[in-house]
């Protein structure tokens, strides 16, 4: 664990030295940001004026902004290792594969997680605005973002053991997280199994979390998600040490 | 220190690595002399833990590289080829690293003190990005040593230094290699006869030979060749040597030279001095040619291998050091099976 908590500050240093955390951090704000503003300004202009929509909206787009920004911050990982060979020295310490795998995984969690915090500003507005935003579904929202991250930037780290090509690595990230966000749509089609590939959805619980409703199920869901695919990535670093 | 019993490498039906085995002990510097894919680069990967063998065993200060990788790997620094470092990383930065992932106890002075044996002290703060060559091999060596280890692998550490540079890194790990245990590869030849109390030459992934520098060149020298100019060259010179005892081939040169190979461990010099004199052609030379550690090479490696010798050929058997050059023909002329 130690171990893992090294690899990941050495990651988020080199996050920082390039400026694709920059440059992502500051897509995902203005992005986030747009959304904010365009569902505070309808919820302004409904007779009720119901503003706990604003945060629900808004929760809601940061999953499919998700979608997009996890391979980016992922893609270098694992692969950028592999293509320099420094994997070779990281894994001739005396370091345990998992403890690669996790350090580059909470590495990119963390970043993640602090760009999320500076979305809190916009609750925070509303408070200070005047307005009496509803806590609960807040909490829920942001608990449902951490999890579905969680998930999605493991999802990244796999697809970049696979390779030594960063860019290959996101759009195997960016492929997997599509078929895993779209299978719920599947079941419109096949009605008979709606509930099966629900259930696989990774985008539909959140929307759970966003309403204020914390299912054991979906953390289960989540947490399951995240600890195979590490799991997984475990050994295909393993593996790749045969090929 | 280090014992490898056995070690191959398959890549599908290629053939990395074929039955290596060998030791080192502590104070030993361990030379792997080949071409390139020989398979230096990939036994010393079987030996840092980082590929495991198809076949075979391995142990680094007596711990598995396999079964107790861990321990092994705490017990040895590597510097792979290439030196993979990190470019945005400064010096001290990258160190500081390293020694927090071998959890090195006083990592402040463990890490001065790497970087004043390969002087990089008054670089700390850079970037590695920036830095040429020779400074990257340093700061890898650094990396290697932070921990001080027991076992050092260093594959091709002279590699892309200016020759300055490669005088510097020869006496560091001349110096290391006196209480530790060293295993370098390398294709430059002498180097190996500078640095090394043994050389292991691979060729096709198989151990061609093993044992000191100079018993390597005595025992290769032990088929004589003799060079002999004399001044009056007559026709049937050639025959009238190849009849002298020992004498096994005669090349005929220009301007009178001979070229003469004597069977192992006999002087056939004062015989063909006499036999010039009496027969009163003149002679002008007659000397011993040893054979340098390129010729030794080119002897044991240009040569199909691979072809002759059997996987259970002594030659793929550890050697100690210290037997005698009459009892192992077998395993360094193995062109001759």
């Amino acid at each position: 664990m130690h171990a893992a908590l090294t690899i990941a500050r050495r990651e988020l240093d080199a996050y920082f030295v390039s400026p694709i955390a920059y440059l992502v951090t500051a897509a995902f704000l203005v992005i986030s940001g747009f959304f904010f503003s365009i569902f505070l300004i309808s919820a302004q202009q409904q007779p009720n004026n119901d503003i706990t929509q604003v945060m629900q909206g808004l929760f809601n787009n940061i999953n499919v902004i998700l979608l997009f920004i996890a391979p980016l911050l992922t893609m270098r990982l694992l692969a950028d290792e592999q293509r320099s060979g420094t994997i070779e020295v990281l894994l001739t310490s005396p370091v345990r594969d998992w403890e690669v795998v996790l350090g580059k995984f909470l590495a990119a969690l963390a970043l993640f997680l602090v760009m999320l915090l500076l979305t809190l500003l916009y609750p925070l507005f509303i408070w200070r605005m005047g307005g009496n935003p509803d806590w609960g579904p807040i909490f829920g929202g942001y608990l449902g973002l951490t999890l579905l991250a969680a998930a999605t930037l493991s999802i990244g780290t796999l697809a970049s053991a696979l390779t030594e090509n960063q860019i290959v690595a996101a759009v195997i990230a960016f492929a997997i997280l599509l078929v895993l966000w779209l299978i719920g749509a599947a079941g419109t089609v096949w009605t008979g199994a709606a509930e099966v590939f629900r259930a696989l959805s990774i985008l539909e619980r959140s929307d759970n979390f966003a309403r204020g409703v914390i299912n054991l199920e979906d953390i289960v869901y989540y947490l399951s998600l995240i600890i195979g695919t590490l799991f997984i990535t475990t050994r295909i670093l393993e593996t790749r040490r045969y090929s | 220190m280090i014992e490898a019993q056995g070690l191959s490498k398959h890549y599908g039906t290629r053939i990395a690595v074929q039955n290596v085995s060998f030791q080192a002990e502590q104070g030993e510097v361990l030379g792997f002399l080949g071409p390139n894919g020989a398979g230096k680069t990939t036994t010393m990967r079987i030996l840092t833990g980082y590929l495991p063998p198809s076949d075979g065993s391995a142990s680094i200060a007596g711990h598995d590289v396999l079964r107790e990788s861990r321990a092994a790997r705490r017990n040895l620094g590597y510097l792979p080829e290439n030196v993979p470092l990190y470019p945005e990383m400064t010096i001290a930065g990258y160190l500081d690293y390293m020694a927090r992932l071998r959890q090195v106890p006083q990592r402040r002075d463990a890490l001065q003190r790497a970087m004043e044996l390969v002087h990089i002290t008054e670089r700390a703060d850079d970037r590695i990005g920036k830095l040429s060559k020779g400074y990257r091999q340093r700061v890898g060596l650094a990396q290697a040593l932070l921990h001080d280890p027991p076992v050092l692998i260093l594959d091709e550490p002279t590699v892309g230094l200016d020759p300055r540079q490669i005088i510097e890194v020869r006496e560091l790990i001349r110096k290391l290699g006196s209480e530790r245990t060293v295993i370098l590869s390398t294709h430059i030849l002498p180097e190996v006869s500078q640095l090394c109390n043994r050389v292991i030459i691979l060729s096709n992934g198989r151990i061609a030979a093993i044992d000191t520098p100079q018993s390597l060149t005595t025992r290769l020298q032990g088929m004589e060749r003799v060079r002999l100019q004399v001044g009056k060259p007559v026709p049937g010179i050639a025959e009238q040597i190849g009849l002298v005892a020992g004498v096994q081939t005669v090349e005929e040169g220009a301007n009178g030279v001979f070229e003469i190979q004597s069977t192992r461990d006999q002087d056939v010099r004062p015989l063909l001095a006499d036999l010039v004199v009496k027969q009163g052609w003149g002679l002008l030379e007659l000397r011993a040619m040893s054979m340098s550690m390129e010729e030794i090479f080119l002897e044991l490696t240009t040569h199909d291998i691979a072809a002759t010798a059997a996987p259970t050929t002594p030659a793929a058997e550890p050697i100690p050091p210290d037997v005698a050059p009459a009892e192992d023909e077998n395993e360094v002329v193995t062109k001759d099976a």
